[in-house]
């Protein structure tokens, strides 16, 4: 299933992004500000509870989190290698 | 210290009296003490004056001895005493014992090349009767405000431009998107840039003068540094001999010439500290010294201001600062700051201002300054470990320097490191280009951006914030040193548009308080710009100048604290405690739809973000500026543009008519 609508809707509300249309896929999110240190927290929090995985400290990098394409494909990961009945989102 | 204010016919009708009277009342916060106005049928002059100097026969306006040359004037020139001795050799002869007078006839002598002679701070204006010219002049870091703006074939100058509105219900009332995003992007606008479309605030360091002919505007002081490798061959020893000498004439120029008793804030560090002691030094006895305490342990300092209130025997007085009177000050912040603030810093400073108003004491010294002229902040640090990141980018040790600059990166999860890490180290190739060092706060602000309303960015159309700062450097700015570059910039931003005035002026003077600040002194600044960057910061130890000459004078504890950042609770301060009445109104969506600037879905994510987090104590950079900015503007259109700003028609002490 696709996880960037969702991803995107809490990107956009929780760090209440109005020009949603300069908001790519595939935006660092870092680089436009729209992310900063404690920012990442709130993304990695919000993707523990909402997905159902857990982001060990080596994947809390900028290669699996500055994107939204790049969020939605490493949950897309973490969950494909998660055992049977991990959390449906 | 004081209020000026006037009209210049340029077609227009002349100014009348109640117009100046109005103006003289929208600024009576600055000058209580008495007004004053002078007109004619081309020009208006109004005064609101808070006696410093020659309290008995100070008032203005105030002409030269035949009654051709008139002047309103706000600041002090601390070498009066000098010039007017200059001037009384040249056979001007004065009537008071003001350095009011001393502006006229060094006018009358030098012309134009008057103001650069002049130690001091100061927003002025000189009517020239007979050649028919207004000359308006700032002093040289923007320490006085003065906005100048023409409406109805007229120009109209004030120190706070709530004059125009109070004077004329037809002069235009819009925010100008281009000073919205100066501010969204450096947190201050440049000026001339103002947030109010059509009106401009004079550069600091400018004359302008008006006359049928059009205008002639000159810059006579811009920050200034020697070429990279040109500065003095003086060792640190050396260095901290001069500085002292300078800097201990500066201060003692501040705290005698006045005549009325001189103050001094200290807020625990190392400047406002350097201050005091020699300020004792000059005045060789006691004096009253104020201090801000916070209720939040995070913020307070109480420990190095009482340390250094007993070092100095001082009159200590303190106020204690909570949440609750941040948000309850906030709206006056900002009718007073006149523009958006991305800090509630300015807030505890008004609160301040008020003990100090409170105990009788008009004049404060303060350590404003210091570092910007001997580089203490963060921000240059950053900027030397950055360049040094970018000489080899491929290194891996290089970047850990990183976590000797913020130390909380080490104890902070991985994830955050790893965040901070890129952000640092982005735009490394771009590390030749000016306005390197300040790209990450530059980036940080306009990310901030993101909650402009579609309607808003339309109207900003092509406008470049950063793009006509860098366009607008003096030609020699690429051959100074890294650190001058930084310097420079710092000082042109943030010092003139934010800490000199949001944080400054309009906070002293909202409690009719002047603040004097001896590291802007001319000289001081002067000497500061010849210095080798490593006696100023030497491997990442700031203002080590300062430092060194601090030995003997200072406790030890005062000189090897870390330097702690003058901070406030931001966000929270409005999300804690009972809710301030206003909040929820000026952040409602028919409240920013009327603004303009903000898209209201995105504010109401934002203010629901808070207060959802407000139990978990702190906020995240972003969301404390994001949420201080957006409230400070709303504010300033609801209390500047939705509504006109009226004040009553002060009474006259001095009253000239031609």
């Amino acid at each position: 299933m696709n996880l960037e609508p969702s991803i995107r809707a809490f990107v956009e509300k929780n760090f209440y992004v109005a020009d949603t249309a300069a908001l790519g896929a595939e935006t660092s999110l870092l680089d436009s500000g729209i992310i900063d240190s404690t920012g990442v927290l709130e993304v990695i929090a919000f993707l523990e509870e909402t997905f159902g995985i857990e982001v060990a400290d080596d994947e809390m990098l900028p290669e699996n989190l500055d994107t939204i394409g790049r969020i939605a494909r490493y949950v897309a990961k973490k969950r494909a290698q998660a055992p049977d009945g991990a959390k449906p989102c | 210290m004081c209020g000026i204010a006037g009209i210049l016919a340029l077609g227009g009708a002349p100014p009348t009296l109640g117009e100046l009277r109005r103006m003289a009342g929208a600024l009576h916060h600055r000058g209580p003490d008495e007004h004053g106005a002078y007109r004619d049928e081309r020009c208006g002059l109004a005064h609101a004056r808070l006696s410093i100097i020659d309290l008995s026969t100070g008032q203005q306006p105030l002409s030269n001895e035949d009654g051709t040359l008139w002047i309103s004037f706000n600041g002090e020139i601390f070498d009066y005493v000098e010039l007017r001795a200059e001037l009384t050799r040249a056979g001007h002869h004065f009537r008071t014992a003001s350095d009011t007078e001393v502006i006229v006839h060094a006018w009358e002598e030098w012309g134009e090349a008057a103001f650069p002679r002049m130690n001091g701070q100061w927003a002025v204006a000189l009517w020239d009767r007979k050649a028919r010219r207004l000359i308006l002049s700032r002093d040289r870091v923007g320490v006085r405000p003065l906005y100048v703006a023409e409406h109805a074939g007229r120009l109209w100058f004030a120190s706070e431009l709530k004059a125009f509105f109070a004077a004329d219900p037809s002069f235009p009332r819009r925010l100008d998107p281009r000073g919205i995003d100066e501010t969204f992007t450096f947190w201050s606008v440049v000026p001339p840039q103002s947030v109010f479309e059509q009106v401009e605030e004079l550069e600091p360091g400018t004359t302008l003068i008006v006359s049928a002919d059009g205008r002639s505007r000159r810059r006579y002081w811009h920050p200034s540094y020697p070429t990279r490798g040109e500065e003095a061959a003086l060792t640190t020893d050396e260095a901290a001999q001069a500085v002292a000498t300078t800097l201990e004439r500066a201060t003692s120029l501040r705290m005698l010439r006045a005549d009325v008793p001189v103050g001094s804030y200290l807020s625990g560090g190392l400047d406002s500290s350097l201050v005091a002691a020699l300020a004792l030094r000059a005045r060789g006895r006691g004096f009253q010294t104020f201090s801000l305490r916070f209720e939040d342990a995070e913020y307070d300092e109480t420990t190095h201001q009482r340390t250094m209130a007993e070092h100095l025997g001082s009159e200590h007085h303190e106020v204690v600062c909570s949440k609750a009177d941040i948000a309850r000050l906030f709206p006056r912040v900002v009718l007073h700051a006149e523009r958006p603030l991305l800090r509630t810093a300015p807030a505890p400073l008004l609160l301040l201002s008020e003990l100090v108003r409170q105990t009788g004491t008009k004049v404060v010294l303060t350590g404003e300054g210091a570092d910007e002229v001997f580089a203490g902040y963060d921000l240059f640090k950053e900027g030397k470990v950055r360049r040094f990141c970018a000489r080899q980018p491929s290194s891996k040790s290089r970047p850990r320097l990183l976590d000797a600059l913020y130390p909380y990166l080490t104890r902070s999860p991985v994830a955050q490191r790893a965040v901070a890490r890129q952000f640092f180290l982005q735009g490394l190739s771009e590390a030749d280009q000016p306005g390197f060092a300040h790209a990450t706060r530059w980036r940080t602000t306009s990310a901030l951006k993101r909650l402009y309303a579609a309607s808003f960015v339309e109207r900003l159309g092509a406008f470049d914030a950063k793009r006509r700062l860098l366009d607008s450097l003096p030609d020699d700015f690429s051959r100074w040193s890294p650190l001058s570059q930084d310097q420079y910039l710092e000082t042109r931003t943030l010092l003139s548009g934010y800490l000199l005035s949001s944080q400054g002026d309009r906070m002293l003077m909202a409690s009719s308080v002047e603040g004097r600040f001896p590291f802007l002194d001319r000289d001081v600044m002067a000497l500061a710009a010849t210095l080798p960057p490593s006696v100023k910061l030497r491997g990442l130890d700031e203002k080590h100048v300062l430092k060194k000459l601090g030995r003997g004078l200072l406790p030890q504890s005062i000189l090897q604290r870390s330097k702690q950042p003058y901070r406030a609770p931001d966000a929270l301060a409005f999300v804690t405690g009972p809710r301030a009445a206003y909040v929820d109104e000026v952040l409602s969506a028919r409240a920013v739809v009327d603004a303009g600037v903000f898209d209201p879905t995105r504010v109401a994510q934002l203010w629901a973000k808070c207060q959802a987090q407000a139990h978990q104590g702190q906020f995240s950079n972003a969301d404390n500026m994001a949420l201080v900015g957006v409230l400070s503007t709303q504010l300033l259109h609801q209390q500047l543009v939705a509504t006109r700003f009226e004040a009553s028609e002060a009474p006259l002490r001095t009253e000239v008519t031609f």
